[in-house]
């Protein structure tokens, strides 16, 4: 076992073939500037196919926090950052020449884990939502647990998914389920999810990384090439469609629906504000 | 299914799921206070709900519910 990356964000290690990762930031591996530069590191190897001469065969993706997966993007830190950029008095399109560099930077590392030269798999639980679904999506194989659920609450934000959730999310499934996750912001149990094609395999609470383990130790089984091949015929990477959902995101992120939807969410004292909220007083 | 009955077996599981007694929890009681349950727990009761009565619930539609006898109507509504 070769330990490769351990950080506050995720710890990832090459275990004979295959590239573990583990995403362990607290509460919900949001995924802002840190777990970003954390998953940047990685990239060398999803685009070479080696660690220092080893080839990698496999690779599984799975989160020892136990709210879930991932609840997707750092809102807070992206309200801070366009709050102060806001304070500074910078122009709309300076604020969305930020976002795009992001987004750019997101894209790179999304991009790389889907075209990764290997299979992937990966293993869910609890929330799965936003960004950490966009996350999912980029994975060959997905094995979730029966607490898992699965969201898209971008438009509760007046935005749209921006880390490239929409292109790929089409991808797997048909259009009627993608809308109404999309335009309802509802969340999706494990059991539906699989019965709509989005997850492979099912399993009891807990269980995911054991069987996402096995799952991997099987792709190891495979001559390498040929799982390449395959993969890349089944799963092409839709570039375009990513580039109109990347622009839209942009297009969208400096309306005032936004920052305030982003202010409301940095001064929720809910543990997940994304999540539907408890009945309350309007404010 | 009776309203009432669907009401006993939500509390059935209410009480189950986290861990309360069961004679402490009722119908028109709010169930965020009664379980002691924050917005991540609640959507590990929405799970639950969905695998007990095989419906599925959109979150919406449990967004403004307060007690177990409102919720109960919801899943009236789907099962």
């Amino acid at each position: 076992m070769r330990e490769l990356l351990d950080d506050a964000q995720l710890t990832a290690r090459l275990e004979g073939h295959t590239l573990l990762v583990t995403l362990h930031r607290e509460p919900a591996n949001e995924i802002g500037s840190s777990m970003l530069a954390s998953l940047e590191a990685l990239v060398p190897i999803l685009r070479s196919g080696y660690v220092d001469g080893t080839q990698v065969r496999a690779m599984l993706t799975a989160s020892s926090v136990r709210r879930g997966f991932s609840a997707g993007a750092d809102l807070r830190e992206l309200h801070r950052e366009n709050q102060a950029a806001i304070e500074r008095g910078e122009s709309d399109a300076e604020r969305t020449r930020a976002v795009r560099t992001f987004l750019d930077r997101v894209h790179a590392v999304m991009d790389a884990l889907d075209d990764a030269p290997f299979p992937t798999v990966a293993a869910v639980h609890g929330v799965v939502f936003g960004g950490g679904l966009e996350l999912m999506l980029t994975h060959d194989v997905v094995i979730a647990d029966r607490t898992a659920r699965f969201a898209f609450p971008e438009l509760r934000l007046g935005l749209i998914p921006g880390f490239g959730g929409i292109p790929r999310l089409r991808r797997e499934l048909g259009n009627a389920i993608v809308r109404d996750l999309l335009l309802t912001g509802r969340s999706l149990g494990a059991e539906r999810a699989y019965h709509v094609g989005l997850v492979a395999q099912l399993v009891a609470s807990g269980q995911a990384p054991a069987v996402a383990r096995r799952t991997a130790e099987q792709f190891e089984r495979f001559d390498g090439a040929t799982a390449r091949v395959a993969k890349r015929f089944m799963k092409p990477i839709p570039k375009d469609e990513l580039a109109k959902e990347k622009g839209l995101f942009c297009h969208l992120f400096t309306s005032a629906t936004v920052t305030n939807a982003l202010a409301r969410f940095d001064r929720s004292t809910e543990a997940m504000p994304y999540l539907p909220a408890r009945p309350g007083p309007e404010e | 299914m009776t309203r009432e009955a669907l009401i006993t077996r939500l509390l059935d599981l209410a009480a189950t799921q986290f861990a309360r007694p069961r004679e402490a929890l009722f119908a028109e009681q709010d169930l965020f206070d009664a379980l002691e349950i924050d917005s991540v727990d609640a959507m590990t009761l929405l799970t639950a709900l969905e695998s007990e009565f095989h419906v599925e619930i959109p979150d919406y539609e449990v967004q403004d519910v307060r007690t177990f006898a409102a919720l109960a109507d919801v899943i009236a509504k789907r099962v």
